[in-house]
């Protein structure tokens, strides 16, 4: 069966903070309601505890780290899951009932098993 | 016409098919494509000289199948994955009701609403309708190389992403099929904006849509949805001879010569009115009442003689499951044939949030020069021009401007 990784992007913010325990229940009722296609997922922290790692100068260079990205967009990544689903139309169904889905946006992408 | 012409076109009609239950028993668009192409290319060069076999769409699909199982095999050596091959040589079941599901699902696939409008538009030209990948970029105004790349994306995607081959249940199915509905229609669009002098191809596509429509009624004969298009495209390309003039210029439809209009369309698409109201629930479908009205203009044998009362109601009925601005514009100029022109201005001059559109400012100034209010006219008319339109249609206000 094909794995699905869904992503969250709403607006950029810090789950940790009691003022979002609210929605936090929200994500772990859709985590319990979707426990059997449900293969892992994380929250992340907000977008301000980001870091940029490039290597420019190629394979085995200098490494530049810098600090964000910030993007202008209000929306930012805030999460992934990670699904088992037969096919598109059961990742559409299960990914139209994590609460990012009317909170942002969801974007759901295959994800190459090697 | 030649043995190879008469061969071509039976392969083109027998492709989509062919390709459709190809999809199936590979499950793999890209190849099913290959191996069809393969199978195409081999009938056109031996039937024109050995003859045409007894079942045509039998031998591509044996030939291609063949083809297609090499090629797994070939691929997947001393793998698991010669399972999958092996199973394809088990002997597919082809009875009308197997291809008929087949080609279903291939339609919803290719108007998946996971791809985009164009990418459906593409796949449907190419895929349903058998086009080359060459003739649709031609048609959509493409470079061919673009066209390809829109097309493979397309494909990749619908294996990749696992966009499944399968009919949607019922209660995904309306919202399916409008979205169906909404990619034929936009074909048969797009063919009818091209207008004369533009390339053949380009206008071609108002009968691939028609096409499209027929292969769909055929495939779901009970969905008002399915005979409402059919019916509506028919009626609308039946003007097809008489919407634009000598000089390519389009006619109103109260100025065409209904003379000039297809007969045969007409009564066809009637019927399929007829059926689909039959088939109607309490809610209508839009396409349906659309139509409904087309058939109001076209049974008419003059614009005079026009039962306006039925295309009121039926625009009262369209208001009801589709309430636009626009359609109360168009609700209002049926009115004002039907009770004159101060009631259809009264009513044109409610509708908000459309001081953008051409054509309010232009209904408006029709109505005002037939109340004889030719200074309010002239105003009204330089609205409509300064909101931008088309040359030809620009040019036909321009006249009635002269007239103020």
């Amino acid at each position: 069966m094909p794995t699905y990784i869904a992503l969250t992007y709403t607006a950029d913010v810090d789950w940790t903070r009691p003022e979002y325990a609210e929605e936090t229940k929200e994500y772990i009722a859709f985590g319990q309601a979707a426990a059997d296609v449900l293969r892992g997922g994380h929250a992340l922290y907000p977008t301000a505890t980001a870091t940029t790692v490039r290597v420019p100068d190629g394979k085995g260079g200098e490494v530049v780290t810098s600090d964000g990205p910030y993007t202008e967009t209000k929306e930012a990544l805030t999460g992934f899951y990670l699904l088992e689903c037969a096919d598109l139309d059961e990742a559409v169904a299960v990914a139209a009932k994590i609460p990012a889905a009317w909170n942002g946006t969801v974007e759901i992408r295959p994800v190459i098993t090697f | 016409m030649t043995t190879g012409d008469a061969v071509a076109r039976l392969v083109r009609e027998e492709g989509p098919r062919v390709l459709a239950t190809l999809i199936r028993v590979t499950g793999n668009i890209e190849l099913a494509e290959d191996v069809m192409q393969d199978a195409v290319v081999r009938a056109l060069e031996t039937w024109p000289r050995d003859g045409v076999p007894g079942n045509p769409r039998g031998w591509l699909l044996v030939t291609a199948r063949h083809r297609a199982i090499d090629l797994v095999r070939r691929r997947a050596r001393g793998t698991a994955k010669e399972a999958e091959a092996m199973a394809m040589t088990d002997p597919p079941p082809e009875p009308v009701e197997v291809v008929r599901d087949d080609l279903l699902r291939l339609v919803f696939t290719c108007c998946h609403p996971a791809l985009s409008l164009e990418a459906q538009v593409a796949l449907a030209l190419r895929t349903l309708g058998g086009l080359s990948t060459a003739e649709v970029a031609r048609a959509l105004l493409v470079p061919e190389a673009t066209m390809a790349k829109r097309l493979t994306r397309a494909k990749r995607k619908i294996v990749q992403a696992r966009i499944p081959y399968r009919v949607p249940a019922a209660d995904e199915l309306p919202a399916r099929l409008a979205g169906v509905a909404a990619t034929i229609y936009l074909i048969f669009n797009e063919g009818y904006a091209a207008g004369a002098g533009a390339d053949l191809v380009r206008t071609a596509l108002t009968v691939e849509a028609v096409r499209l429509a027929r292969l769909l009624a055929e495939l779901m004969p009970d969905e008002p949805t399915v005979l409402g298009l059919l019916a509506l495209l028919l009626l609308q390309n039946s003007r097809r001879g008489a919407r634009l003039d000598a000089d390519g210029r389009p006619v109103l439809l109260a100025d065409q010569d209904r003379g000039r209009w297809n007969a045969v369309e007409i009564r066809e698409g009637v019927e399929r009115v007829g059926q689909a109201l039959r088939r109607t629930p309490d809610r209508p479908d839009a396409y349906v009442v659309q139509a409904a009205i087309a058939a109001c203009h076209a049974l008419a044998p003059s614009p005079a003689a026009t039962n306006w009362d039925a295309v009121v109601s039926w625009y009262d009925v369209l208001l009801t499951v589709q309430d636009t601005s626009v359609i109360r514009l168009n609700r209002a100029v049926a009115v004002a044939e039907r009770d004159g022109p101060a009631a259809g201005l009264t009513l044109v001059d409610a509708i908000s949030g459309l001081t953008a559109y051409p054509w309010w400012h232009a209904t408006r100034a029709e109505l005002l020069l037939r109340l004889g209010r030719g200074e309010e006219a002239r105003e009204a008319y330089g609205q409509a021009l300064a909101a931008g339109m088309s040359e030809p249609q620009a040019r036909h206000l321009r006249d009635r401007l002269a007239t103020c």
